[in-house]
């Protein structure tokens, strides 16, 4: 192999993984510098997961070289790779929920002073050591792991969507620390799903695609559409500008009953007076950033929590929720996010397709299986879903999962659809095929009530919007007006003549020394753009 | 006894199997088809009788192994369905005592029918209440089936008390069906057992109800969100295992002709054991009955083995538990891939 | 002004530290609250009841006192052990057919042995389950015949003995006549191995284990160490409850009788969260002694004692489902 160039702090060659006949990791390499903040990116299923578990000690290579100065980096286990100079911080908080933090600390045998130092420098001068760890928020945890994880000074520290659960003040403070890492003896191994996090602080970025490294970018102003363009290869990186080019509110009878009604629906203090209509045939999109009120919105709706004043109208009758399953029988059906609480994962694709079909009291009797195959059968062919690993769902990848989530409903017959961020981590081929596929519900008389996290979805999908900011509707768009900009205004309830959300942000990454209210907004905008972003390229 | 194999996996049809190694095949037939390992370890097992005491297996021994067999195997049925759902029944000893007990108490004052149904309707409530508690109140099911099997067994200790002087009378019927062989190997308790093996089997796979059992196992939420109400599945899930463990006791007290309070707590263990070796998951989602009837079946036959080769009981107890790890590890590294 | 309200401010850290302690313990102060109850409860059924009573009462739960220790253990770094009763039941034969008629120095060498033999046996079951990735609760089912089996093959039948002194020092009372032996050698040595172990790393590591597996892989604790030393330390507390057997018998008792099943009801009425994580030692012994005084108070109150049995399975069932019953509240507000 090429001889290792000695001002490498981390170089991975050609580490290769696979589960069984799955290829994970074909051939990939990794070069860091030392006081470098390196950028990995990836589409989902790049391999870029199964790196950092490689790196972190969670699997051992089949194949390849790691070396941390110089010297071979072998890891079978967190432990490991801590000694052997890589410290990771995770998306979940490894942290001992039923400890206090310094009993955490003292268990990983971390520096207490050091770690102090550092939770004041990212934001959380305040937080008591001897707080219960499952009392705390997970923005906390996440800081308190980051600080721990920099007290150890490690050579390499991986940090693994960092701010991915942080408000908007705590990522300013991150990514300033993290930034502070340049120049010195360490490096940070920095993903981010979020471009102009990347561009604010990395210097250089490895992208993955289908398990091998296809470049090493230099982080500069514009390598955004570079690196979009290796992560994604011959994949087309736009999307088609319009599945249905027809919104269909624009030609409904104006006598039409709305299919689903929301009437000043509050709960506690995450949603406040919320009321909008929902028709047949129509797919409306619902824009928040995070936690604004969106989660209970669908909890209430899909008959899993009872909102504490207000009413929801299923075609125009009032409807009272107690269960999921009362959603259910009025037609309400929810696909959530998360894919392992919607999936029997040890069990087939049919057994999870006709779940619905034996959950009432009343069908619990023989199954008639001849018609249960047909119908799951043509959802699976609705869905285009991929069944070489049927059965047993937890072996399919997680936008065929997606799809079964999806087509569990479908097979059933469908009047009103909840889907709540269901592109969230799937691959760019599958997510077309979901807005097709919304499209073709819509076509056929369903209504569709579709939060997604990824603005640019609301154009591709959605007859018309509604914005949700803190806990209630604040716009409704039409869909031709529902660019980007204008529902990134809307979803930080701005003004329409403020600064476009982009240059904000972009100024803010750039100014080190910002105020810090103005910072605290901006950051948060540019979280936001960067989310719409990482959909597709402009 | 066929298996009605494939049935999980229509979805696959008319896609072709991704080659493996033969490796893999191996492990993917232990997993799919337990089955087949399992009635060849059962096959080893007679064999191995055979040489020990040559002549042994034969048609009366055929007779006689099912006969105590079919008790445990229904015992296991209440232990295969409470761990589909990751859940599992402690309480089926006191409960199937109760039911031996309270017939051969009742039955002199009241006639064996009455006594029969008395019986079973205070397993199904014991049955129901365990099934509120861990479907309604959310208690550990091994909590729940163990306070309920120390209220009953406790329960039936007072009534004992007041029935000091009356004696136990075993209801003929009951003696006919749990001790009487048919035709030279024929158990007359095939009469009950058979039905209620078809029915779990192809319930397990054809029914609503079964495919619940496997989703809250496998995923509780996944099954509340898609409109099963859990609770509901629970409770009829422990009483259906209380109404089992009944009948499981009134053979046991025909088949020993006899009938105690305590009665059936020495079956408690191995019917845990007799579906972990069938490949039911304690953690649930995943397992079948078929399997636990052979699991059932092969400790009737080490029991057997062990009593001819005139080991202590104490040996005896060594090698179940040493048999259930060993099958139990096995399992778990078949199917274990994460 | 000031004075007085940095004063309040003060008080009020008091209260709230109070208040804190108070919430984080809730379950021990409402099992102490209890234990009083049922305390005054015997006495109000049984006026004479006095040092005597508090002395058999603590020889009684001497075993089963060891033995829910053992269960908690275990339970708070995330297992289960079922074996416990059939660890007890070998511990004990063991140390009655060793003890009998041999002079005293060999007695102290046989509990130091059987000390180790219960910390062997426990380590075999925390291999096992490491090992084979088997569920805990099946490997120690199926472990639990293994070593009961064991106990058979030593004795068939109570027998054996005990040495006298071994009898002596949980006999009688120490000091004052309210304060039996039995529950100073229970306190004790609960203490001298409980404290240190629980402020150690070691023990940091058990409860993490139980609290969050993937979070303590990643805090790196050494699963597979931790967990074997848990059920070790199981093992060694065990074999206490089988010394503790052969003590308070006078000889080995070799069928486990219902020590494993009494464990688990104790560490969950003493506020061991089966989930693993959360709990300690002293509220299952407090657990212990409750249950006791509740068949205690039945017998004062002239219950037929074959009630008790029931009363006891329905006080399990009635507090943990009181317990899941405030957990569901406190999920809601």
């Amino acid at each position: 192999m090429t001889v290792v160039a000695p001002e490498l702090l981390l170089n991975a060659t050609d580490v290769a993984k696979h589960y069984g006949a799955v290829v994970a990791l074909r051939s990939a390499s990794l070069a860091v510098r030392p006081g470098e903040v390196h950028a990995l990116m990836g589409a989902n299923g790049a391999g870029k997961s199964t790196l950092v578990k490689i790196l972190t000690g969670g699997v051992r290579p089949d194949r390849g070289t790691i070396l941390v100065r110089d010297r071979p980096f072998v890891a079978r286990s967190p432990a490991e790779a801590r000694r052997g100079g890589v410290v990771s911080v995770y998306q979940e908080p490894a942290l001992i929920p039923d400890l206090d933090v310094r009993s955490n600390l003292r268990l990983t045998q971390s520096p207490i002073e050091a770690t102090r130092h550092w939770l004041a420098e990212l934001g959380l001068p305040e937080l008591s050591l001897a707080d219960l760890v499952r009392d705390l928020p997970l923005a906390s945890l996440r800081i308190i792991d980051l600080a721990r994880a920099l007290a150890i000074e490690p050579d390499v520290l991986l940090l693994d969507e960092m701010t991915a659960a942080l408000p908007a003040n705590l990522t300013e403070r991150v990514l300033e620390v993290v930034g502070r890492q340049r120049g010195t003896e360490r490096s940070v191994i920095f993903i981010s799903h979020r471009m102009i996090e990347i561009a604010a602080v990395c210097d250089r970025a490895t992208v993955l695609r289908e398990g091998e490294t296809v470049g090493v970018v230099d982080v500069t102003a514009g390598s955004e559409n570079r690196i979009v363009a290796l992560m994604l290869g011959d994949i087309a990186s736009d999307l088609p500008a319009r599945v249905a080019a027809v919104a269909a509110s624009a030609n409904r009878p104006a006598d039409v009953r709305p299919r689903l009604s929301a009437r000043n629906l509050s709960v506690g203090t995450k949603l406040s007076d919320v009321s909008f209509d929902l028709f047949p045939g129509e797919v409306l999109g619902v824009v928040a950033l995070e936690g604004q009120g969106q989660d209970e919105l669908f909890d209430v709706l899909s008959g899993s929590e009872r909102p504490s004043s207000g009413e929801v109208q299923v075609d125009g009758a009032a409807a009272s929720f107690r269960h999921p399953a009362d959603a259910i029988r009025a037609g309400l059906v929810y696909v959530p996010a998360d894919r392992a609480e919607a999936l029997l994962m040890q069990r087939s694709v049919r057994e999870n397709i006709a779940l619905p079909f034996s959950t009432r009291f009343g069908a619990w009797g023989p199954i008639d299986l001849r018609s249960e195959g047909q119908k799951v059968d043509a959802a699976i062919k609705t869905l285009q879903i991929d069944t070489r690993a049927a059965s047993e769902v937890r072996r399919l990848s997680g936008g065929n999962q997606q799809k079964v989530t999806i087509a569990r409903w479908v097979a059933g017959g469908i009047r009103t659809m909840l889907c709540f961020d269901p592109t969230r981590g799937i691959d760019i081929g599958t997510k077309q095929q979901i807005y097709a596929l919304l499209r073709d519900l819509a076509a056929a008389g369903t209504a569709v009530l579709l939060y997604t996290s990824e603005l640019k979805e609301i154009q591709l999908a959605c007859d018309r919007a509604i914005v949700i900011f803190r806990g209630r509707i604040v716009a409704e768009i039409p869909v031709a007006d529902a660019d980007e900009p204008t529902l990134l205004r809307a979803a930080y309830d701005l003004k329409p003549d403020a600064v476009m959300p982009e240059e904000l942000a972009a100024e803010t990454m750039s100014a080190e020394a910002a105020g810090a209210e103005a910072a605290v907004a901006d950051a948060a905008v540019g979280a936001v753009a960067s989310q719409a972003g990482s959909g597709g390229t402009q | 006894m066929t298996r009605p194999a494939g049935a999980s996996t229509a979805g696959t049809a008319g896609v072709p199997r991704s080659p493996s190694a033969t490796g893999r095949n191996w492990r993917q037939v232990i997993r799919d088809q337990p089955l087949i390992p399992l009635i060849a370890l059962l096959a080893v097992l007679v064999v191995v009788l055979e040489f020990a005491s040559p002549g042994i297996v034969n048609a009366n021994w055929l007779g006689t192994t099912l006969r105590s067999a079919i008790p445990l195997a229904i015992l296991a049925a209440c232990q295969t369905l409470a761990m589909l759902t990751g859940g599992i029944d402690l309480s089926v000893g006191a409960v199937a005592s109760m039911a031996a007990y309270l017939i051969g108490t009742l039955s002199p004052s009241q006639g064996p029918l009455v006594a029969i149904v008395i019986a079973v309707a205070a397993c199904a409530i014991a049955g129901l209440v365990n099934g509120v508690g861990i479907g309604v109140f959310k208690v550990h099911p091994l909590i729940m089936t163990l306070g309920m099997s120390l209220v009953v067994l406790g329960l039936m200790s007072v009534y004992q008390l007041a029935m000091v002087q009356q004696g136990v009378h075993i209801v003929d019927a009951l003696r006919f069906v749990g001790s009487g062989i048919s035709f030279g190997f024929l158990p007359n308790s095939l009469i009950v057992f058979v039905p209620i093996a078809v029915i779990i089997v192809v319930g397990l796979r054809r029914t609503g109800y079964g495919r619940l059992l496997f989703a809250i196992g496998d995923n509780p939420i996944a099954a509340r969100l898609a409109g099963a109400r859990v609770w509901q599945v629970h409770v009829a899930l422990y009483m259906l295992s209380g109404i089992l463990a009944a009948i499981a006791g009134m053979l046991l007290s025909g088949l020993n002709n006899t009938a105690t309070v305590s009665l059936v707590e020495q079956q408690v263990l191995p019917s845990v054991a007799a579906a972990v070796i069938g490949g039911t998951s304690i953690m649930g989602g995943r397992g079948g009955y078929a399997g636990t009837i052979v699991g059932a079946l092969i400790l009737t036959v080490v029991t057997t083995l062990l009593n001819v080769l005139e080991m202590p009981e104490a040996v005896k107890q060594i090698l179940f538990g040493v048999i259930i790890v060993v099958v139990a590890a096995a399992y778990t590294r078949v199917s274990g891939d994460s | 002004m000031t004075a007085s309200s940095a004063a309040l401010g003060s008080r009020r850290t008091v209260v709230t530290t109070a208040l804190a302690f108070v919430r984080r313990n809730g379950w021990t102060v409402a099992l102490v609250g209890l234990l009083v109850a049922f305390l005054a409860i015997t006495k109000l059924l049984q006026p004479n009841y006095g040092p005597a009573g508090i002395q058999g009462l603590a020889i009684s739960i001497l075993p089963i006192g060891f033995a829910a220790v053992a269960q908690a253990i275990v339970v708070i770094a995330g297992g289960i052990d079922l074996s416990v009763g059939s660890i007890m039941a070998l511990a004990s034969v063991t140390s009655a057919v060793l003890m009998l008629n041999n002079d005293d120095l060999f007695g102290v060498g046989v509990v130091i042995f059987v000390l180790l033999l219960g910390l062997a046996v426990g380590a075999i079951n925390g291999a096992l389950v490491v090992v084979t990735k088997v569920p805990d609760i099946v490997v120690t089912l199926a472990m639990s015949f293994v070593w009961a089996g064991a106990a058979l093959l030593i004795l068939n039948t109570p027998g054996g003995g005990a040495a006298p002194w071994l009898m002596a020092i949980i006999s009688g009372p120490l000091g004052s006549p309210w304060l039996p032996k039995a529950l100073i050698v229970l306190a004790v040595i609960v203490a001298v191995v409980w404290i240190p172990l629980r402020r150690s790393t070691f023990g940091l590591a058990m409860y993490a284990i139980g609290s969050s597996p993937l979070a303590a892989l990643r805090s790196g604790v050494p699963m597979a160490r931790s967990k074997i030393v848990a059920y070790a330390l199981t093992g060694f507390f065990s074999a206490l409850g089988g010394l503790a057997l052969t003590a308070t018998g006078g000889v080995g008792a070799p069928v486990p009788g219902s020590y494993t099943l009494q464990s688990v009801a104790a560490i969950v009425l003493g506020g061991v969260s089966l989930a693993g994580g959360r709990g300690g030692v002293v509220g299952p012994i407090i657990a212990v002694i409750i249950l006791a005084l509740v068949r205690t108070d039945l017998f004062f109150a002239g219950v037929d004692p074959n009630w008790s049995t029931a009363v006891q399975g329905a006080i399990l069932i009635g507090v943990v489902t009181f317990g899941s019953l405030v957990a569901m509240r406190k999920v809601r507000a």
